[in-house]
């Protein structure tokens, strides 16, 4: 298969930046989007070229490194499905693909299509955990948990951090991002203790970070590669008020 | 070399050696500096318990956020001895399994303390909020793995891994943002530095400005995971790498049994040359999936078009009680026995089919694809194909590293103030690591054993500060900056990558899933002289004072290139089979292998002595005063 490439690159946080045209011919169907990436940058360093820049690590689609916009979709045209795991059986012969960093305020720009999502770091810090020290805890099956709120949790606990929906969003938000840690950490009963302060500190750092606000468009669940459902949105704007309510009181 | 295991009867060496360790009291604990290098369940668990003892910790890791470490792709799930089942589990047990899974080439006592905190590992995971799967019932549920007889491995779906990690990665970001762990993404160790015999820091490169700097503290802890990158192909991330341990190596640190590398059975084949890496299939699919084979050579029919009475369920006929839960090592190695008669499937002929029909059958769809979902989107986004319609194709790749840096019970290595933790160690898997074990080993580390042990070391080792501004800390900067330079002014015609897989490709060859003198020593004759091309011939782009993946990635090649060297070494020296090593020359007569307790019943810690010269060889004996290492079997 033989692909026009439009890329973005951009030398630091201080360049313009711009669009580049690379060839990417011979490629295989069964080559990832990331392995085609690998091919053309492989060939780019053989003619003297700086190779293309960006974030990937496991590549089987859990480690949430891969960020790519392509064709104007976070992710690519493949539902669920992240970066690394798109493959190129799902293009055309001939087509022209446009790839792009990850575009939002509070993700500033590294380099080419790599940008610094430690924003998304510093929300969990605010708040995303249990506070249970090393050593505290009882046993396991003490507290039982229902299935469907298990499942449910679990929904939420998929996340992997990506930022895509973010770079879908028009307005940046980070809303499925916190309301899935928020969501999960609610539904079990070992995260209720802290729940009122753990939304309210999540919410200000999200806020902080210069992230926007969520106008229901539903763009971020499109792209999510886990399919984490805006119904947790829901979830997290809940437990918000009533926490304020708690406040207030 | 002194491993230290405490005296007394196994079941009390750990409690024993708990209340032989000195204690640091609390107010004098937050003088002591500790660097944790790496994020994944080792590190960031560690980095975290460490914290909250009121230690100033600093953390590393060279991902753009501690979680994403490798740890995130885990799948299958996590052991520990709870017995929930009520099917005659134990303390007892999980270390026999484990001993034994590792073909008795490990410590009995580390083995036996790592069973007996997997428990407290399940409780606080629980209490941190990882949504392990559930009964009905609300208690929580458990799975089959490989080499075991009994159900106990506790899962969150297939993401196991990610599950525990963000729950180690919660109790890190807690500690920060209290101001106890100062994090440091993006940023990868060159060297570990070494002060009047102590470890005492670490030299390393910002990936985004390529400054390269030091950082001093009281101890450092090497969390960074294992090596079956060197294969080129592996199941690990592109970023796994040996650098860390290495670079501690070539600094006195031994390396222990580097040749124990772990195959894994069911991954998904290789395609092509295009290749970057290579993704697993959880061995949980061993649980409702049967792996079989066509019984006739060049059956090129589709798998439905293949009669029952012509499959070859070659587990299940070799190994009747345990079948398909065959420990990993004795699946891959039967998985190849099959393709090399020529009986393999798929393109290659280098595959085979894991078939989820009959359980599909029995339990119904549903069932099982809530038990896999996620693997069997994983399996047809690569693939195209639906594993619920035809059998999955799938072939063993490099997986795993039970070789690392040699340790002692407390966990610190032969250099004083330098901890080696999870899958970086050598300590508790032997020649061949059960599935479900890394993660409770990676924890048990972390949460329950170093924390406990450092004290001691500050206790005990002279009080000494150094500070970054050490000569020795200058030194180990320039050498790193100057190697750094080293790999930009190559200037040659080769790519790292095309160096990367010639080397991995080489060692998969002939340092594989079964090895022999001859290939070894082909091996150790190609070694030095890619090598030397690599120093003569490399072609790294783009500058030094920014992020540049490839400078990177030279950087590790380059590790991987020397310590390449050495994993061949310890195969041809180490003259048996045991567990993922597997020496022809030595097997039985039904092609099992063949262990040689008279000679090997030991650790091969090797002291470096510089590239390019033979190692020194120092031996640790195994004792074994609770178990008969007997020949394995699963038949």
């Amino acid at each position: 298969m033989n692909f026009k490439l439009k890329v973005w690159r951009q030398k630091n946080s201080a360049d313009q930046g711009k669009m580049a045209d690379y060839e990417a011919s011979g490629i295989s169907p069964n080559m990832s989007f990331l392995e085609m990436l690998d091919v053309v940058n492989e060939r780019l360093t053989q003619k003297g070229e700086e190779p293309i820049a960006f974030d990937h690590d496991c590549r089987e689609g859990i480690c949430g490194a891969c960020s790519l916009v392509i064709n104007g979709i976070a992710h690519g045209p493949e539902r669920g499905t992240a970066a690394c795991q798109l493959h190129m059986r799902h293009f055309k012969d001939g087509d022209t693909i446009f790839i792009e960093p990850w575009r939002a305020k509070a993700f500033p720009m590294i380099k080419d299509l790599v940008v610094d999502r430690s924003a998304f770091d510093r929300i969990i810090q605010a708040g995303g955990f249990i506070s249970v020290n090393t050593g505290s805890a009882p046993e396991a099956n003490t507290v039982p948990i229902a299935k469907p709120s298990a499942e449910r949790a679990m929904d939420a606990a998929a996340c992997i951090g990506c930022g895509a929906c973010v770079a879908s969003c028009k307005n940046a938000s980070a809303m499925l991002f916190v309301a899935a840690k928020v969501s999960q950490l609610a539904i079990l009963p070992q995260g209720r203790a802290e729940k009122e302060s753990r939304v309210q500190k999540m919410v200000a750092q999200m806020d902080a970070e210069g992230f926007g606000n969520c106008t229901n468009q539903f763009e971020c669940q499109a792209v999510c590669p886990k399919e984490i459902s805006v119904a947790f949105i829901a979830q997290m704007n809940r437990e918000y008020l009533q926490s304020k309510k708690g406040t207030s009181a | 070399m002194n491993a230290k295991i405490p005296s007394g009867p196994l079941t009390e060496k750990w409690d024993r050696r708990r209340f032989e360790l000195k204690l640091i009291n609390p107010a004098n604990k937050r003088k002591f500096e500790v660097i944790v290098v790496g994020t994944g369940l080792a590190g960031a668990s560690a980095a975290a318990s460490l914290a909250e003892l009121g230690y100033q910790v600093k953390s590393f890791c060279f991902q753009d956020s501690p979680r994403r470490a490798h740890s995130i792709a885990a799948q299958g799930g996590i052991n520990a001895a709870k017995n929930y089942q009520n099917d005659g589990d134990s303390v007892f047990r999980l270390f026999y399994d484990t001993l034994k899974g590792g073909d008795f080439r490990s410590r009995e006592a580390n083995v036996y303390r790592l069973a007996e905190v997997s428990n407290q590992i399940i409780d606080q995971c629980v209490a941190q909020g990882v949504p392990f799967a559930r009964d009905y019932g609300g208690y929580l549920a458990n799975r089959s793995f490989g080499g075991a007889q009994v159900s106990r491995t506790f899962y969150a779906r297939g993401q196991t891994g990610q599950q525990l990690l963000l729950g180690a990665y919660q109790a890190l970001c807690r500690q920060i943002s209290g101001g106890k762990v100062k994090i440091f993404p993006r940023t990868e160790m060159l060297d570990l530095v070494v002060v009047d015999g102590h470890a005492k820091g670490i030299v390393v490169r910002d990936l985004v400005t390529g400054k390269i700097n030091s950082h001093a503290a009281d101890a450092v802890v090497l969390a960074t995971g294992g090596y079956a990158n060197v294969f080129y192909l592996s199941t690990n991330a592109i970023g796994c790498n040996v650098t860390a341990i290495y670079r501690a190596h070539k600094r006195g640190a031994y390396f222990a049994n580097p040749c124990f590398t772990q195959i894994h059975p069911t991954c998904i084949p290789v395609t092509g040359d295009h290749q970057s890496k290579l993704t697993l299939m959880s061995e949980s699919l061993r649980n409702d999936g049967r792996l079989w084979a066509p019984k006739s050579k060049g059956d090129k029919r589709s798998p439905a078009d293949i009669p029952e009475n012509e499959r070859d369920y070659f587990l299940e006929r070799k190994y009747p009680s345990f079948g398909n839960l065959a420990p990993r090592d004795i699946a891959s190695r039967s998985t190849k026995e099959v393709c090399d008669e020529g009986r393999g499937v798929g393109e290659s002929g280098r595959g085979v089919y894991l078939d989820l029909s009959e359980s599909i059958r029995r339990l119904g769809e549903p069932v099982i694809r809530e038990r896999y979902s996620n693997l069997f989107e994983m399996y047809e986004q690569i693939t195209g194909e639906n594993p619920t319609r035809s059998p999955m194709r799938i072939y063993p790749a490099a997986h795993y590293t039970m070789g690392g840096l040699w340790v002692d019970y407390n966990l610190m290595s032969n250099i004083p103030g330098l901890f080696v933790i999870g899958e970086a160690n050598f300590s508790d898997h032997g020649a061949n690591r059960l599935g479900a074990s890394a993660l409770m080993q990676g924890l048990a580390d972390g949460y329950f054993i170093l924390p406990y042990t450092i004290g001691d070391y500050f206790a005990t080792a002279s009080k000494s500060k150094a500070s970054e501004d050490h000569a020795e800390f200058k030194k180990t900067e320039v050498e790193a900056q100057d190697r750094v330079k080293k790999l930009l002014s190559v200037k040659g015609k080769r790519t790292v990558t095309s160096f990367h897989r010639e080397l991995g490709t080489l060692l998969w060859d002939h340092c594989g899933m079964a090895r022999n003198q001859a290939g070894l020593k082909k091996a150790l004759s190609r070694i030095p002289a890619l090598r030397e091309e690599f120093w003569k011939n490399l072609n790294v782009l783009g500058e030094d004072e920014s992020l540049n993946p490839a400078l990177e990635r030279a950087g590790r090649v380059a590790d991987f290139l020397e310590f390449a060297e050495l994993l061949c070494q310890d195969a041809l020296y180490r003259e048996e089979s045991c567990g993922g090593h597997f020496r022809e020359e030595h097997q039985t007569k039904d092609g099992e292998a063949l262990r040689n307790d008279a000679q090997f019943s030991h650790v091969a810690a090797w002291e470096s002595k510089g590239v390019g010269n033979a190692p020194i060889l120092h031996k640790e004996p195994l004792e074994f005063e609770n178990v008969t290492p007997s020949q394995r079997s699963y038949q």
